[in-house]
């Protein structure tokens, strides 16, 4: 089996979902007997190849070029593309993250393949492959198989899968003409970056989440000051992001967005379906809720029943306290 | 200015899911479906850019069986003025790929200026359907908008969501744009709405009448075979601390640390 892997690269750092996705795409061609390619598209991004290899690209396709210094579906759609059809990839791998999911339907749409979104498993059975994605935001899974003989794409969720070294050399092909200006119609003009230091809940290894027990906007700031000192991020349910106390990106859930931190804690949310549906994969759940019927409690690993407004400050006292011990 | 904007009929997001027997398909049967909650972001900005303009059309589009009719009257309700329902048993378990061709085919029956669609639909979650319509019909897309800004004639300046921030992406008309929650506030349709709704005209096309051979979509077309579905695993039985708030505070965070190590 052929298999491309686009790897996202933003200001030449190369995200470690793409890593993830390298490693998928190493371990599908080891069970396969296959060869994997890495497709990079950037400018002055040469050093990425070498991150490629180092997680098992045996070819990178190099677009370097001032077309692809910011990320436009246009210009990648081309790019992506082409490096597929010089490569002949039986499959495409992308991360999940925005971009990857921006790009990948154009890239299968102009590939006329077909694609399937946020793959979280898989499985090779005598040389045939299996793929696991969620569907219902997690409420139950599809497994699905590719239609023998035909190429396609698939989307890898982040956090799911490990990034593991396999060193090689890899050969780079350049990627010349892939695409021209006039082929770009929709342009990214500016990158409005969000407050500073606030980690986004999609890349966040650990999320401190409130719901509507957090009573009204003003009180964020304590989760924010837990948050802080685990390197975290700061989460919300619908019924706080429908009160107008925080913002839509921060919310978890069906409507929002699916999380698999290694670490989430949830307070004042009761644990509606749809919140469950969006962070139930999280390796490690707290839970801090006043009323101990709470259905967040059955998914917790971790519960205390208490006012979250007295248990979160001495929950960040107590978590400072062990980072100063190192 | 001819406005679209396409719905999906879906399960509500506090649908229990099941399994059905045999594994190859859900159980949906105590579902309450509804329009797709990010299409109603796309209905609501469609509704909003013809009361800009001052006047046009608002069409909306829907793949579905008879029951889709539903979630086209509530967007006619809302306010938009005809509704295409692409129907055919042919189209049943179409994947995204098909979706998005037999919609691209439909939209093609008349001149548009823009095609608003939800970021995603609840339930399969593919997030596809926008992007390609939009590349088969060869027109620019930006996805998950939370902000739209048509202060230039013949373009979108469109903000979209992207890790840790907003990129602000150009395009020109005619465009497709795919909305996420934050855009604007769906409006609730008003009873006056509701009864002009049962009057308007829904337009049904079978694959005959967009041209569509019936092996490229459904089953059939489809890029995928499914296997099979299955429900997660139940997490393992969780403990609720006890005693003293302040000596529970501090076992968690020791069970977080030494136990479960993830701080």
């Amino acid at each position: 089996m052929k298999i491309l892997v686009f790897v996202e690269q933003r200001d030449g750092k190369v995200k470690k979902a793409s890593l993830e996705a390298l490693s998928v795409g190493r371990a599908l061609c080891d069970a396969t007997s296959g060869a994997l390619a890495a497709v990079v598209l950037g400018q002055g991004i040469s050093a990425i190849s070498e991150a490629a290899g180092k997680y098992g690209a045996e070819t990178v396709y190099l677009g370097d070029d001032p077309l692809f210094a910011n990320y436009s579906t246009d210009a990648y759609g081309l790019g992506t593309g082409k490096a597929a059809q010089v490569f002949g990839a039986d499959a495409i791998l992308f991360a999940a993250t925005a971009m990857g999911k921006d790009l990948a339907p154009r890239v299968a749409a102009r590939l006329e393949i077909g694609l399937l979104s946020d793959v979280t498993g898989y499985a090779v059975e005598n040389g045939a492959v299996t793929y696991k994605r969620p569907v219902y935001s997690g409420k139950a899974y599809v497994s699905a198989v590719p239609v023998a003989g035909k190429p396609y794409a698939v989307t890898l969720r982040p956090n799911v899968f490990a990034a593991t070294e396999s060193p090689k050399t890899p050969q780079v092909v350049k990627l010349e003409n892939a695409a021209v200006a006039s082929d770009v119609k929709a342009v990214v003009e500016n990158l409005l970056v969000s407050k500073e230091g606030l980690l986004d809940v999609a890349e966040a290894d650990i999320i401190v989440s409130g719901g509507r027990g957090m009573k009204g906007p003003e009180n964020y700031k304590i989760l924010e000051e837990l948050a802080k000192p685990l390197g975290g991020a700061v989460g919300a349910s619908r019924a706080a992001v429908d009160a107008g106390w925080i913002g839509h990106e921060h919310q978890v859930g069906q409507t929002g967005k699916v999380v698999s931190p290694t670490l989430y804690i949830a307070c004042g949310i009761s644990g509606a379906i749809q919140h469950l549906a969006g962070m139930s994969t999280s390796k490690v759940i707290v839970a801090i809720n006043k009323d101990p019927e709470a259905p967040i409690f059955k998914v917790a690993t971790y519960g205390i029943v208490g006012d979250l407004f007295e248990v979160v400050p001495k929950m960040t006292e107590a978590v400072k306290a062990l980072k100063a011990q190192g | 200015m001819n406005i679209l904007a396409c719905i999906k009929h879906v399960p509500d997001t506090e649908t229990r899911v099941k399994v059905a027997s045999g594994g190859n398909a859900l159980d949906l049967g105590e579902a309450n479906w509804v329009v797709n909650p990010y299409d109603e972001f796309a209905v609501e900005a469609a509704l909003q850019l013809k009361e800009k303009q001052g006047g046009g059309t608002v069409t909306v589009l829907s793949v579905g069986n008879d029951e889709a009719v539903k979630s086209l009257r509530q967007a006619l309700a809302m306010g938009a003025d005809k509704a295409v329902l692409c129907n055919d048993p042919c189209f049943e378990g179409s994947d995204a790929k098909g979706i998005a061709k037999i919609l691209a085919e439909a939209i093609k029956k008349a001149p548009f200026d823009i095609i608003f669609f939800g970021k995603h639909a609840v339930g399969d979650d593919n997030q596809q359907v926008g992007s390609l319509v939009a590349s088969l019909l060869n027109i620019p897309v930006v996805t998950v908008v939370t902000a739209i800004d048509y202060g230039e004639a013949g373009v979108v300046r469109c903000h979209r969501e992207v890790e840790g921030g907003v990129e602000v992406v150009k395009a020109p008309m005619p465009c497709a744009i795919t909305c996420q929650k934050g855009l604007n506030e769906p409006r609730y349709p008003s009873l006056k709405g509701i009864m002009a709704a049962k009057k308007k005209e829904v337009t049904v096309f079978k694959a005959a009448d967009l041209g569509i051979d019936p092996a490229q979509v459904g089953k059939a077309g489809a890029a995928f075979a499914v296997k099979g579905y299955e429900l997660p695993p139940p997490r393992p039985e969780g403990r609720v601390l006890g005693g003293e708030i302040d000596a529970q505070v501090k076992e968690l965070v020791h069970l977080l640390h030494d136990e479960a190590k993830v701080i």
